[in-house]
């Protein structure tokens, strides 16, 4: 029966959602198929699953938008069982903590012997995570989906998406390419095996870049080293969710019952334990800490521990400091204001900030925005990508759409599908709007619109015809228009060319102009956020046809 | 590792193990001065490499009994890609038993059959399910499309058609485009998708569109879509580098499907006010004149306004005088 050990199980469950969260996390991608021709493009799986059984991103929704939206409601399959068991999520499913699980169970030489015993003991200082969880909720609750930054599906996204699966990707070409130059058939072949069966399941069609791609990918390398001198150290101490889910599981009426009288003090239960919940005898269990792994039990020699329903033992809840959560409410309560204090929102907006079709008005999409770059992943163009300082610091790794890098495709809707929590609100191809009779059938969603620098326009600037602009421009009638004009050349020929312009009340600002203009380094055309559907505000013309 | 232990404690090395440490010493010193000469040696200017087999032209020859020039009317796509090639003798002119055929239809834009901007999938079909019944090893349909290569496959159709009718139909790998000496006048070296290199015959078949540089958008503008790198630099002397173009891919056929065309705000459209539907298709050997005679029909532009024809007939890929042609017309 050692297959059916309760911490046999545990591991069972745990390599059972890694696998899904992986296999969905790569399946965050449109990868086409030969043999359909279905014309409405969307994702058969469900991909966004693991933010909608996220409590931390329902509670977040609904106290920054007053409401909770589509499949967040999927929470309480996570919510409920944890008031009756407590933390089983953090030891049972979390994908991120099973990484820190397996990271944790590795050698390490700040963990040996005594120290290894004194490590596993509980410490003060996992409260911090009470504290950063009462300053984003309320940085939530004024309106800033910061909470994002440090929930964990958040974090684990952004981090293997934008980064780790980026770069392995990246590494396996390199090796793959490596193998079918070889000049020894043997290696060709294996090459060529290795290269269909990674390519079903691993590789990306395009390779994926991202910024910041290198400093994602280091904050979590940083994370998961710090395993190797604390056990789940970002689950005992900085995870929110697993703060949540700690408070909920204080009224749990399951709890470790811990027989005094049989224990003699070997100590044994805290060789393995996840949360740093003190499970040894002779003082009270940090019920709250606990991830219910079950190692305490198995490795008791006496018997001495077991779970069990009702205990009648006293435990110890999460014992939060007034001073210290009065300070954190208030830094959550000061942030949010003092992030705001710059002009950035109201009336300096970055003109690069152009957001997703979708996205909704731009104080609405702070608060709703977790950060967690599944649009990024989902986008075929590598369009998307995570913000630096254009919406402010709050909104650092926010989507914005860099045309230069890639356009937003025309009928592509799939970062509205996949965003979890509605910054960017589920569209339809033809919500959209684009390519159809812009402005007069269609009010399309724009994204910002189109400027030439005639400076370093071809037909403007030197003489020379192009307009690959125009050939590119996806709406019809096109929002690109030219007029013929004779130039001269720098020897004073006189010569025709096509001057193009932009028809601001036909351009979307998806940005293909942007994209395909061969001007390589900065583009002769350049769409800027004016314009935008989304907002009332960031707009030029008085009679362009608004959205609704 | 001998040595050291008799440093340690102050005792004099004997002669043989000094000896060896010396010759120790002295091989690394070597080998080390051998690597160094030898790699400097090989010092050169980093270059990127050329395809070395690239085989231009795929014409077969021509035959005096069979006509040039065919257009075809009618209800059915695939009726009428069957019709046309009856009327220039057959496939079995153009594809022998055991080729590689590559046939390349138009799958450049992120659209639906209805909006025209790509070929029809069931003239791609049709003209895959015939090389098959001639006799051809492979037939490979692929494109370099503009828009996101995953999504025009499948949007356009034509990838599921073509598969569904036996084709091997590649995607655009960004990792197998090779460096390629066009030898043209303005085109010199330029990364053309392998796919392309190395197959036996090529079947051009692209769709009649405006297109504003150029007045319309036809067989020879559809080699733009074998190219990867900056092409859309090619623009800036587009009528050249259509030529060139040509000149480098000289097809073993050409079929200009004209069953929806295209006629203003290409070569994207999107809107099916743009589309006219013309249920036509026009195939022949001489890519130069089919240019020459869509553009005529469907769009009224002369060859001689169109300087890429022009030149294209100075250099000896064909011919503009579509008239002198032998031309068959035919109503299914």
């Amino acid at each position: 029966m050692r297959f059916l050990k309760p911490t046999r199980l545990r591991l069972y469950s745990q390599i059972l959602f890694f696998a899904l969260f992986l296999l969905l996390l790569l399946r965050t991608e449109f990868r086409g198929s030969l043999n359909s021709s279905a014309s409405e493009i969307r994702l058969p799986y469900p991909v966004g699953m693991f933010f909608q059984l996220d409590p931390l991103v329902a509670i977040g929704n609904a106290l920054a938008s007053h409401a909770l939206y589509k499949g967040l409601l999927l929470t309480l399959f996570i919510l409920i069982p944890t008031l009756f068991l407590g933390r089983f999520f953090c030891g049972w499913i979390c994908p991120l903590g099973s990484i820190h699980h397996f990271f944790s169970s590795l050698k390490s030489e700040r963990k040996r012997g005594k120290l290894l015993l004194e490590s596993n003991r509980y410490k003060r200082w996992q409260n911090t995570k009470y504290y950063l969880l009462a300053a984003v909720l309320v940085g939530a609750a004024l309106g800033s989906g910061i909470a994002g930054w440090l929930d964990p599906f958040s974090f684990l996204v952004r981090s293997l998406g934008l980064s780790i699966l980026p770069s392995t990707n990246y590494g396996l070409q390199a090796f793959l390419r490596f193998l079918e130059q070889s000049p020894t058939g043997l290696l060709r072949g294996f090459g060529g095996v290795l290269h269909f069966l990674l390519g079903s399941l691993v590789l990306n069609f395009k390779q994926p870049y991202f910024r910041q791609g290198v400093w994602l990918g280091s904050i979590f390398i940083f994370v998961i080293v710090l395993n190797f001198r604390v056990t789940r150290f970002w689950c005992r101490a900085i995870c929110p969710l697993g703060a949540l889910l700690g408070l909920v599981s204080r009224w749990s009426v399951l709890g470790l019952v811990k027989e005094s009288e049989r224990c003699n003090d070997c100590n044994r239960c805290l060789l393995r334990c996840q949360g740093g919940d003190d499970p040894i005898g002779g003082v009270a269990w940090h019920q709250p800490e606990c991830h219910l792994c079950l190692n305490c039990v198995g490795e008791c020699p006496e018997n001495a521990l077991h779970f069990s329903l009702f205990p009648a033992q006293q435990t110890l809840g999460a014992n939060l400091q007034r001073r210290k959560l009065l300070t954190s409410l208030a830094a959550g309560a000061a942030i949010v204001p003092l992030m705001r204090s710059t002009p950035g929102l109201a009336a300096e907006r970055n003109e690069r900030l152009l957001r997703p079709p979708g996205s909704v008005d731009e104080e609405f999409f702070l608060a709703r925005c977790i950060r967690c770059g599944e649009c990024m992943k989902v986008c075929p163009n590598s369009a998307l990508q995570p913000a630096l300082m254009q919406a402010g610091i709050e909104g650092l790794w926010t989507p914005v759409l860099v045309p230069r890098i890639g356009y937003c495709e025309t009928s592509c809707v799939l970062c509205s599908q996949v965003c979890p929590t509605g910054a960017i609100w589920e569209i339809t191809p033809k919500e959209k709007g684009w390519s159809v009779e812009v402005g007069r059938e269609s009010k399309p969603i724009r994204l910002g619109t189109a400027f030439y620098d005639r400076g370093r326009c071809l037909p403007w600037a030197m003489a020379t015809d192009c307009i690959v602009c125009e050939e590119w421009c996806p709406t019809s009638p096109k929002a690109i228009y030219f007029r013929p004009a004779e130039v001269f050349d720098a020897a004073g020929n006189p010569k025709q060319v096509k001057q193009p312009y932009v028809d601001p009340s036909k351009c979307v600002g998806c940005g293909a102009c942007e994209k395909a203009c061969p001007v390589q380094d900065r583009p002769a055309i350049y769409v800027t956020s004016v314009g935008e559907s989304r907002s009332r505000s960031n707009q030029i013309l008085l009679n362009r046809s608004k959205k609704g | 590792m001998a040595g050291p232990e008799n440093t340690a404690t102050g005792e004099t090395l004997s002669r043989r193990q000094a000896l060896i440490r010396l010759l120790r010493v002295a091989g690394v010193g070597v080998g080390t001065a051998g690597l160094g000469v030898w790699l400097s040696q090989r010092s050169l200017h980093p270059e990127t490499a050329i395809a070395a087999s690239v085989k231009r032209g795929h014409t077969v020859a021509p035959n005096p009994a069979l006509p040039e020039l065919a257009i075809v009317e009618g209800e059915d796509p695939a009726q009428l890609a069957r019709q046309a090639l009856d009327e220039l003798g057959g496939m079995n002119r153009f594809v022998s038993r055991g080729d590689v055929v590559l046939v390349k239809p138009n799958i450049g834009w992120d659209r639906t059959p209805e909006q025209a901007a790509n070929t029809n999938p069931d003239v791609v079909a049709e003209i895959v399910r015939k090389c098959l019944q001639s006799g051809a090893k492979r037939v490979i349909v692929t494109d370099v499309s503009c828009n996101e290569a995953r999504r025009c496959f499948q949007r356009s159709g034509i990838a599921a058609a073509a598969q569904a009718a036996g084709a091997e139909v590649i995607l655009p790998d960004p990792s197998r485009f090779k460096e390629v000496d066009l030898q043209g006048e303005v085109l010199t070296r330029w990364q053309v998708f392998d796919a392309f290199l190395e197959v036996d015959k090529v079947i051009n078949v692209p769709i009649a569109k405006h297109h504003t540089l150029t007045g319309t958008t036809l067989g020879m503008k559809n080699w733009y879509g074998i190219l990867g790198g900056s092409r859309n630099q090619l623009h800036q002397r587009i009528h050249e580098s259509l030529v060139d173009l040509a000149d480098f891919m000289r097809p073993t056929l050409t079929i200009v499907d004209c069953y929806r065309i295209l006629l203003r705000n290409g070569p994207t459209g999107g809107n099916l006010q743009d589309v006219l539907l013309k249920k036509t298709l026009v195939a022949s050997t001489d890519p130069v004149a089919i240019d020459a005679y869509v553009a005529k029909s469907f769009w009224n532009l002369d060859a001689n306004s169109l300087p890429y024809l022009t030149m294209a007939a100075k250099r000896g890929l064909g011919t503009i005088e579509f008239e002198k042609l032998r031309t068959r017309f035919r109503k299914v």
